[in-house]
């Protein structure tokens, strides 16, 4: 969808322009404004994390000159080998590297537990509506907009005393709970919009439940899935609260260690390595920002259209 | 549409749900319900029973602490929100003018959304500290007088917090905009240009109205953005300088872990629910009133 405007617009562009003759037209004061006021707001984007890359390639006595802007004397790369392998959080001298494993183990099966429920109860809520479905779905969609601190303590007395407090079974739930009203309300947008025929011909061909959901509604799926798994990946990943509160030290993910080493008080402040380490965290959903492009937004957008 | 043949009892679908029946019910009717009834409670490190009424509320609202953080979210929810839509608007504004290298412009804005907000905070605590930052630069740059230090001081914490917030969040504003702003049809900018209307007139009077299903969708974000903030304030001030940049968030999770004073912790979640609450309950009416409208028109 998102697409095909742009491309329409850009050709009524090209038209209006057509008659003006092939010669470039000098910028008028108006768009050197325009540009202007873009290329000022790009640098306000940009700087910090110019800043970030730039002094984690310097050494600590270039840093404290404090040359905030100037690109390395003599870039290494030592900082970003530290970040990863031996920057402290209190006692532990493992760098970031045990963090990174851990928000991949929390990661990976909470987005794939979280979608899966997610599209059975969009289907469910679209297709198959029992008696008091739709309260269900008004109680999940209330629970989008829950302040987390309201149901964190009695979540946390509930996982303990099943014994999956502070394990990785925990902050797995914990994420599937927390990802259920926006993927649900996702999905059955998703499924709503789907012609009624389709279920009813399967219905009178005599599908069940579970038949219509993985031989129809389930490879139809892929374009609101994909958009599911960026909200989810990103989401999880950028996590911090729950994960220093559900996840156990232990399995504590990239946030909360980024966090630890960072702001640890004690011994010198090592800038250059914080600066790697704090790349290195944001690495994974920028790197997931820039492949989606479009659907990011698309999957924002989606997550507050009908909330 | 016929519904009716396909409503009913269908035992798989009831099954296929279960992980929702739980989480909507366990989770937010008894998990919420557990929250507000400890609030009631002298609950220390763990839940008790021992009910004492609203003295836990009663505490709460004379500690100092509380009223700061109550202050603190007020005020920064007001400033990034509308720092953030007027900002995002413009933005989006410009970007709408047929310009060059729209998608580079729209990744850079867009970009640090898709960052963790320890990120974010992190990455401003390092640009304005005063012997590391954009001071220190300035100074060593020859302007020797210029102080710009804003997390140092208990007065300006608080905005510093705004501009790292609006530096997360504008662009996904913009974005939500922009898409708002090309649904609007061209022969209205054109009518009006006939009309001799001056186009920020167009905008203000006439599109930004038009455009009312975009700004909620954006604002409705912000909002649920402004009452979770927790991580931005760990990693930029960690609540300080002293309690300066304190937030019911902050306040909440602290009460719980490092205060063990869940009695009181729960009566400040519940009151952090409660205007979550009047705001649904306010959409929610005005939503079933244009519904039976409708419904007594056709």
């Amino acid at each position: 969808m998102s697409a095909a405007p742009i491309a329409i617009q850009e050709r009524s562009d090209l038209a209006d322009v057509r008659p003006y003759g092939p010669k470039p037209r000098r910028m008028s004061p108006g768009r050197i404004g325009i540009y202007a006021f873009l290329i000022v707001a790009a640098l306000f984007f940009l700087i910090p994390v110019y800043i970030m890359i730039v002094t984690s390639l310097k050494g600590m006595p270039e840093i404290r000159l404090g040359h905030l802007f100037s690109l390395p004397h003599e870039p290494t790369f030592q900082p970003w080998a530290d970040a990863w392998l031996h920057a402290c959080t209190g006692r532990d001298c493992n760098g970031l590297s045990p963090g990174f494993y851990n928000s991949v183990k929390i990661t990976l099966p909470s987005v794939a537990i979280s979608i899966v429920c997610a599209s059975i109860n969009g289907y469910a809520l679209t297709f198959w509506p029992y008696k008091g479905a739709n309260l269900l779905f008004g109680l999940l969609v209330f629970g989008a907009f829950v302040p987390y601190q309201v149901v964190i303590y009695p979540l946390i007395i509930g996982l303990s005393s099943v014994g999956l407090f502070a394990t990785l079974p925990g902050i797995i739930i914990v994420h599937t709970i927390f990802g259920m009203p926006i993927l649900t309300l996702l999905f059955r947008n998703f499924y709503a919009a789907l012609p009624a025929e389709l279920f009813k011909a399967a219905r009178v061909d005599g599908a069940g439940f579970w038949r219509i959901f993985f031989s129809i509604m389930l490879p139809m799926s892929v374009p609101i899935a994909v958009v599911a798994v960026i909200l989810q990946v990103t989401g999880i990943w950028n996590d911090f609260l729950f994960g220093i509160v559900f996840a156990g030290r232990s399995n504590w993910p990239m946030t909360v260690q980024l966090n630890n080493i960072v702001n640890t008080t004690t011994g010198v402040k090592e800038y250059n390595v914080n600066m790697a380490a704090t790349i290195l965290t944001a690495a994974v959903p920028l790197v997931i920002y820039f492949i989606s492009g479009r659907w990011f937004v698309r999957g924002i957008a989606a997550g507050a259209v009908k909330g | 549409m016929q519904k009716s043949w396909r409503r009913g009892f269908h035992l798989p679908a009831v099954i296929g749900t279960v992980p929702m029946i739980l989480v909507a019910v366990g989770v937010f009717v008894i998990g919420v319900g557990f929250s507000v009834l400890w609030s009631f409670t002298s609950s220390k490190l763990f839940p008790t029973y021992d009910f004492v009424g609203l003295a836990q509320y009663r505490r709460l609202w004379a500690d100092n602490r509380w009223l700061i953080s109550v202050n603190n979210i007020w005020f920064f929810g007001l400033m990034s929100i509308t720092c953030n839509m007027l900002f995002g608007y413009l933005l989006a504004v410009f970007m709408d003018q047929r310009i060059r290298q729209e998608d580079l412009f729209r990744s850079i804005f867009l970009y640090p959304f898709a960052m963790s907000l320890i990120v974010t905070g992190l990455v401003w605590q390092w640009v304005l500290d005063p012997n590391l930052g954009l001071q220190a630069a300035m100074r060593n740059w020859g302007w020797s007088s210029f102080s710009f230090a804003p997390l140092v001081s208990a007065d300006t914490a608080l905005y510093a917090l705004v501009v790292a917030g609006i530096w997360q969040g504008s662009g996904v504003t913009m974005a939500i905009l922009l898409a708002g702003l090309r649904g609007v049809d061209e022969e209205i900018w054109k009518a009006a240009k006939v009309d001799g209307i001056p186009t920020w007139r167009t905008h203000v009077s006439i599109v930004a109205p038009m455009m009312r299903g975009s700004f909620a969708t954006a604002f409705v974000l912000q909002c649920v953005g402004v009452v979770r903030v927790y991580d931005l304030v760990i990693a930029m001030t960690g609540g300080g300088p002293g309690i300066a940049t304190s937030m019911p968030a902050v306040y909440v999770i602290q009460l719980i872990t490092v205060r063990q004073n869940v009695g009181q912790g729960m009566a400040a979640a519940t009151m952090m629910l409660l205007p979550v609450l009047v705001v649904l309950a306010f959409g929610g009416l005005v939503a079933w009133r244009r519904k039976r409208q409708g419904e007594t028109e056709a």
